[in-house]
C-alpha cells in the first residue's frame, strides 16, 4: 500500500525553528548586537542599503542579523520591507559638491583644489591577517586629527576639465524641473530606459554582476579606457520641498560614495573627440560599486555617443534585466521547486520518442 | 530611529493604492485576451519564482467572502502551496479549502484541476516566464513587436523544427497557444494535457508573472487553440496505466519511485480529485483495498 507524501505543513515548521536555532549559534556565545553589527561590518551595512534601496543602518544590520551574513538574503529582506513603505515623494537632487568629505582622491592629477584626501581605505594596507585582532579587547588606534580642516570649496574635478571643454557637459536627463524622475520599483522596466533608470538600476544592482561587466569594459569588451577623475565618499544633505510649504527643508544626511570617470572618446560621426563621462553613486561606503558602475554607465552610452555595439555590457536589455540579485536568486533558486509535473512530461516524451527510435531502428534491420 | 515593531499589513498584504494598479492591469488584460500587460510589479515577501505574481494577483482580487484554495504540481500539500495558503490566512483570515467546487479563487502553480470549473470561479497562475516566444527571440523589445505584428512565423518554424527532428512536437508543457484568435500566450508550465481545459472554461482565467513585471488574462469562455499543424494535430499525454490509488484513466499521473529496482507507481497529481475518488469507492491496485483484496485471493 501507498500513502501520499503529507506534512508540508510540519515539515516547514519544523525547518523554519531549527534555522532559528543555527541562527543563533551555540548560546554559550554572546548574541551579536545591531550595534555591533552597524558599527563592526559597516561595509556589509552599506552593501545591504545600497542594493536593497533603504537608507537605514540598523535595519540593514537587522536583516544581516536574520540572514545569518547571507547578505544577498540580507538585501531581500529590506527590499521587502521597503516596498511596504508609504511614500511622501521625490527629494530634491543631492549636491554631492557640498558633501562633507571622509575621502575625496583623483586619478587624473597630482594636486588640485581641494587636495586629495585618503579617509578610511583599505588601499595601501597590505594584505596580512592581523592576528593582533583576533585578541579581542585591544584598543584600536586612533587617527590624528588634521591639523588643517577639510576646504570648504573642493570643486568637482570633472568641472575644472569642463571649463576647457575637452569633456562633454553633463547632461541633465530628459526629463526637465516639472517631470518626476524614472522609478522602477513603481513602474515596469521598458527598453530603451532612461538614463535615470538606468543608473537607479545599477545602483540597486547586484555588486558582483556590475564588478564583472565593468572589469570586461578593461579587458577589450566594449573598451572606454577609464580614468577615475574622482570618487568622493561622505554625507550628504537630503532636501525635500513639501508641498504645502513650496521650499526645500534639509530632513536630514546620507553617506554615499560617488565615481566619475573620465572615458576616452575618439569622436564619432555625430560627436568630435572630447572626454565622456561615466557615473556611478550608491548608498554607504561602497567605492569598489561606484567605480564598476560608472564604467558599466559609460559602457551603455553607445547608442547616444554613436558608438559600435559589440559586447555585453552595452547591451542595455541584457545588464538591465539580469543586474537585480533579487530577482536572480529568486529565479535561479527556484528551479529547486518541485517541478514533478513538467518533468513527468519531459519523460513521458523522451520514453515515447526512444520507443519510436527503437520500432524504427527494428523496422529498419527486419527489412535489411 | 526605525521602527521594530510588528506592523500590521492591510489585507491581503498590499496595500489598497497597489491593488488598484494591479486591477487596472487586470482589467485591460481581460479586455485584451492573451496580451501582456505590463505593471509595477512590488517586491514580496516571498522570492521571485516561488509565485510573486500570482500571489499579487490573488491579492488584489481576493475579498473577505472568498474561500481560496491554493496547489502546486496539483497537490495543496506540496510546501509552497501550503506557504502561499497560510500567507493568505493570515493576511486575510479567509475560509479556504482543497475542494476545488466548493473554491471561489483558486491559485495554482503547473496545474489546472481535473474537476471542471465553473462560472463565477476565477483561477490564478503563477507565471516565471510569460512571453512564449522568449525562447526564440531573448530581446523583449523584439517579441513585444512580433506580439504587436502577429508575427507568430517563428513559432511555427519551431514547432516544425520538433516533428523533422523527432517526428513529433517535443515541447510538453507551456505549450503555445492562440487565445481569441489573436494573441499567442504561453499558459505557464501547466503540461500540454492541461492546455484543451484553457479553451472555453467558465472560469476567469489570470496569470500573473512577478518578476516578468507582466499580467495577462483569458476571460469566461473564450476560445483558446493549442498550436499545431493539420498533419500533426496536437495530441496530449497518455499514460499507459491508471491511477494506482483511484483507477482513473483520464487524469494527469505523476510518477512515484517506489524503490532502486525499477519498481514505481502513477498516481493522479490532482491530489484532491484523486481522494474524492476514492471516497466514492473507486480503487487501484496500490489502494489499501485493493491489496487486501489480492492478499484474500492469494490466500
Ligand atoms: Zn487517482
Amino acid at each position: 500500500m501507498y500513502v501520499a507524501v503529507k506534512g508540508g505543513e510540519k515539515a516547514i515548521e519544523n525547518a523554519h525553528r531549527y534555522l532559528a536555532e543555527e541562527r543563533r549559534g551555540d548560546p554559550a556565545i554572546e548574541e551579536l548586537s545591531l550595534k555591533q553589527i552597524t558599527e563592526q561590518l559597516s561595509h556589509a551595512v552599506s552593501r545591504v542599503m545600497a542594493e536593497g534601496s533603504l537608507f537605514d543602518r540598523e535595519l540593514a544590520a537587522l536583516a544581516i542579523k536574520q540572514a545569518r551574513g547571507d547578505l544577498i538574503e540580507a538585501i531581500f529582506l529590506i527590499r521587502a520591507y521597503r516596498t511596504t513603505l508609504p511614500r511622501f515623494g521625490y527629494s530634491a537632487p543631492i549636491n554631492t559638491a557640498d558633501m562633507a568629505l571622509d575621502r575625496r582622491v583623483s586619478a587624473t592629477f597630482k594636486d588640485l583644489p581641494g587636495g586629495q584626501i585618503l579617509g578610511p581605505t583599505f588601499d595601501y594596507t597590505h594584505r596580512l591577517l592581523d592576528f593582533a585582532l583576533a585578541a579581542e579587547g585591544l584598543e584600536a588606534e586612533q587617527a590624528k586629527e588634521a591639523e588643517e580642516a577639510v576646504d570648504e570649496d573642493v570643486p568637482r574635478v570633472l568641472e575644472l576639465l569642463n571649463k576647457e571643454g575637452l569633456i562633454e557637459a553633463a547632461v541633465p536627463g530628459e526629463s526637465d524641473e516639472s517631470s518626476s524622475v524614472g522609478d522602477l520599483t513603481r513602474e515596469p522596466l521598458e527598453f530603451p530606459a532612461g538614463r535615470d533608470v538606468r543608473l537607479q538600476n545599477l545602483a540597486r544592482g547586484d555588486e558582483g554582476f556590475i564588478l564583472s561587466l565593468g572589469y570586461s569594459t578593461q579587458r577589450g569588451y566594449a573598451r572606454n579606457h577609464a580614468f577615475v577623475g574622482e570618487i568622493r565618499i561622505g554625507h550628504v544633505a537630503v532636501e525635500f520641498v513639501p508641498e504645502e510649504l513650496g521650499f526645500a527643508i534639509e530632513i536630514g544626511d546620507i553617506l554615499v560614495s560617488e565615481c566619475e570617470t573620465v572615458n576616452q572618446f575618439q569622436g564619432s560621426k555625430k560627436v568630435p573627440a572630447q572626454f565622456t563621462r561615466g557615473y556611478g553613486l550608491a548608498f554607504g561606503h561602497c567605492e569598489r560599486k561606484v567605480i564598476a558602475m560608472a564604467l558599466v554607465d559609460r559602457a551603455l552610452r553607445a547608442d547616444e555617443l554613436g558608438e559600435e555595439k559589440s559586447a555585453p555590457v552595452q547591451d542595455e536589455e541584457f545588464v538591465l534585466s539580469h543586474s537585480d540579485n533579487i530577482q536572480a536568486t529568486g529565479f535561479v533558486e527556484h528551479i529547486k521547486l518541485p517541478h514533478y509535473v513538467d518533468f513527468q512530461s519531459e519523460l513521458e516524451l523522451v520514453r515515447r520518442l526512444r520507443a519510436n527510435a527503437l520500432r524504427t531502428q527494428t523496422t529498419l534491420e527486419a527489412a535489411e | 530611529m526605525s521602527n521594530f515593531e510588528n506592523t500590521a499589513y492591510n489585507f491581503a498584504y498590499l496595500d489598497e493604492q497597489t491593488k488598484r494598479m494591479i486591477r487596472r492591469a487586470l482589467l485591460k488584460a481581460v479586455a485584451i485576451p492573451g496580451y501582456q500587460v505590463p505593471f509595477a510589479s512590488r517586491e514580496m515577501p516571498m522570492p521571485y519564482g516561488w509565485g510573486t505574481g500570482g500571489i499579487q494577483v490573488t491579492a488584489a482580487v481576493i475579498g473577505p467572502e472568498d474561500v481560496l484554495k491554493v496547489i502546486d504540481q496539483g497537490s495543496d500539500d506540496t510546501t509552497n502551496a501550503v506557504s502561499i495558503r497560510n500567507f493568505f490566512q493570515k493576511t486575510t483570515n479567509v475560509e479556504t479549502t482543497e475542494e476545488t467546487a466548493k473554491a471561489s479563487l483558486i491559485q495554482t502553480r503547473h496545474r489546472i484541476p481535473e474537476t471542471p470549473l465553473t462560472d463565477g470561479q476565477i483561477l490564478v497562475y503563477q507565471v516565471p516566464i510569460p512571453e512564449p516566444l522568449r525562447f526564440l527571440e531573448p530581446r523583449e523589445t523584439e517579441t513585444r513587436k512580433m506580439h504587436a505584428l502577429e508575427e507568430y512565423g517563428l513559432m511555427h518554424v519551431k514547432l516544425y523544427e520538433d516533428i523533422s527532428r523527432h517526428g513529433d512536437i517535443a515541447t510538453t508543457y507551456a505549450y503555445p497557444v492562440n487565445v481569441a484568435g489573436r494573441y499567442v500566450m504561453d499558459p505557464s508550465p501547466t503540461p500540454k494535457f492541461d492546455n484543451p481545459k484553457m479553451n472555453n472554461m467558465p472560469a476567469l482565467q489570470l496569470f500573473g508573472a512577478g518578476r516578468e513585471k507582466r499580467i495577462y488574462a483569458i476571460p469566461p469562455y473564450t476560445e483558446v487553440v493549442s498550436l499545431d499543424f493539420e498533419d500533426y494535430p496536437f495530441t496530449i499525454q497518455k499514460w499507459e496505466e491508471p491511477c494506482a490509488l483511484c483507477g482513473e484513466t483520464e487524469s494527469f499521473l505523476d510518477e512515484v519511485i517506489l524503490d532502486d529496482a525499477g519498481g514505481r507507481m502513477f498516481v493522479c497529481s490532482d491530489s484532491h480529485y484523486c481522494k474524492s475518488r476514492q471516497e466514492q469507492g473507486h480503487s487501484g491496485s496500490q489502494s489499501p483495498d485493493a491489496e487486501k483484496a489480492s492478499r484474500e485471493v492469494a490466500e
